[in-house]
């Protein structure tokens, strides 16, 4: 299935060991942003995927390990973020100034 | 065919919401988004139990199609406006089987849903009924949809676009970066085929690029012009967003979608597998 699946939530039934997770949640003015656009990006800053964040402005990636960056999208404003992912869970903060 | 026939601006279709003889569709795999809001008046699709059989690995036939539009209160004579999330992926998909189906009058609105709720636009809540249609779908254009057998012949002989991120091609990832890295098939790309990521075709707003900027994109990348072209990704969404803008937009003249796409090639016995960049 190629469908985004609802952002945020338990790890209950991923698993940490294989998996290379990158999540972490969307602020803005001391609060979570709901509905923001979050797109990954490569170490060449080529597109490889995108969500939604959740009402807690969470968002969910399953990369490999290796560079990365993060963008978020709202209709107030974006932020961006470069992070180095390992196998396991690589947990993250966009803030939108 | 021009970009002014099969694309709308989100002002557009602003201006014309509810106009007589327009339906407006929304196609998304995550219904949820549909029910938070959708633009008025708009009928929903779900990509997966509407647009797919519920047994066989296969989409919906010309029956099938036919009871869907008519329960969704689409006629012939309407003109279809298309739009959705994931960067109007899960719209250009529905848009290739209105086409597959015969159904001409059929546009996307460009940037889909992203734009339009990252332009603040009026999103409605309100349950939307239309009176049920009689809907007489044409037999299955197979012109534009490529089986697995032609793909395998087209080796070396044909354009092969590959349209997913330029991990999956490598083969380094299997499914897009916000899904599980889980399947039994086999990662890599079909020999031959260049790498040219839907989202070079889009900008950050999920609208589509120039026509100049989507020629040289192309061009760039080695597609010749005087071949035929069978774009694919993993389960055919992607791919479609791409079929839509070669076939679509650009109006070259032989261009299928290969729906069975990476899901199927990757997972066939014998078949020749290709990795890296």
């Amino acid at each position: 299935m190629c469908g985004a699946p609802k952002q945020g939530g338990a790890l209950a039934g991923i698993d940490l060991s294989t998996q290379t997770v990158i999540q972490g949640s969307v602020w803005h003015d001391g609060a979570p942003v709901a509905g923001a656009y979050v797109r990954l990006l490569d170490a060449t800053d080529e597109f490889t995927a995108e969500v939604v964040t959740s009402p807690e402005g969470e968002f969910r990636f399953f990369a490999a390990p290796g560079e990365w960056k993060l963008r978020s999208l709202a209709p107030v404003g974006r932020a961006e973020r470069v992070l180095s992912a390992e196998v396991g869970l690589n947990e993250t903060t966009l803030a939108i100034a | 065919m021009s970009r002014s026939d099969v694309l709308v601006s989100a002002d557009w279709a602003q201006e014309h919401l509810g106009d007589a003889g327009l339906v407006f569709v929304e196609v998304d795999e995550d219904t949820s988004a549909y029910d938070k809001g959708h633009l008025e008046g708009a009928v929903k699709l779900d990509w997966k139990t509407d647009l797919q059989d519920p047994l066989r690995r296969d989409f919906v036939d010309k029956e099938q199609f036919e009871q869907l539009l008519s329960a969704k209160g689409i006629s012939n004579d309407d003109t279809v406006v298309l739009y959705g999330g994931n960067n109007n992926w899960f719209a250009a998909y529905a848009y290739w089987y209105f086409k597959l189906y015969g159904h001409d009058a059929v546009k996307l609105v460009d940037g889909g849903r992203k734009k339009w709720e990252l332009d603040s636009r009026p999103l409605s809540d309100a349950e939307v009924t239309r009176p049920a249609t009689q809907y007489t779908a044409k037999e299955p254009d197979t012109s534009i949809r490529a089986f697995r057998d032609e793909v395998v012949a087209a080796i070396d002989t044909k354009n092969l676009v590959d349209v997913r991120s330029p991990d999956e091609f490598a083969g380094k990832l299997v499914a897009p970066a916000h899904l599980p890295q889980e399947g039994a098939q086999r990662p890599g790309h079909i020999p031959s085929a260049v790498n040219v990521p839907w989202s070079k075709a889009a900008n950050e707003d999920g609208t589509f690029k120039s026509d100049e900027e989507l020629a040289a994109l192309y061009a760039d990348a080695g597609l010749d012009d005087g071949k035929a072209t069978i774009a694919y990704c993993r389960i055919g969404e992607r791919s479609s967003h791409t079929w839509f803008v070669l076939h679509e937009l650009l109006g070259h003249a032989d261009v299928k979608n290969y729906d069975g796409s990476w899901t199927e090639y990757g997972s066939l016995v014998g078949v020749p597998i290709a990795k890296g960049a």
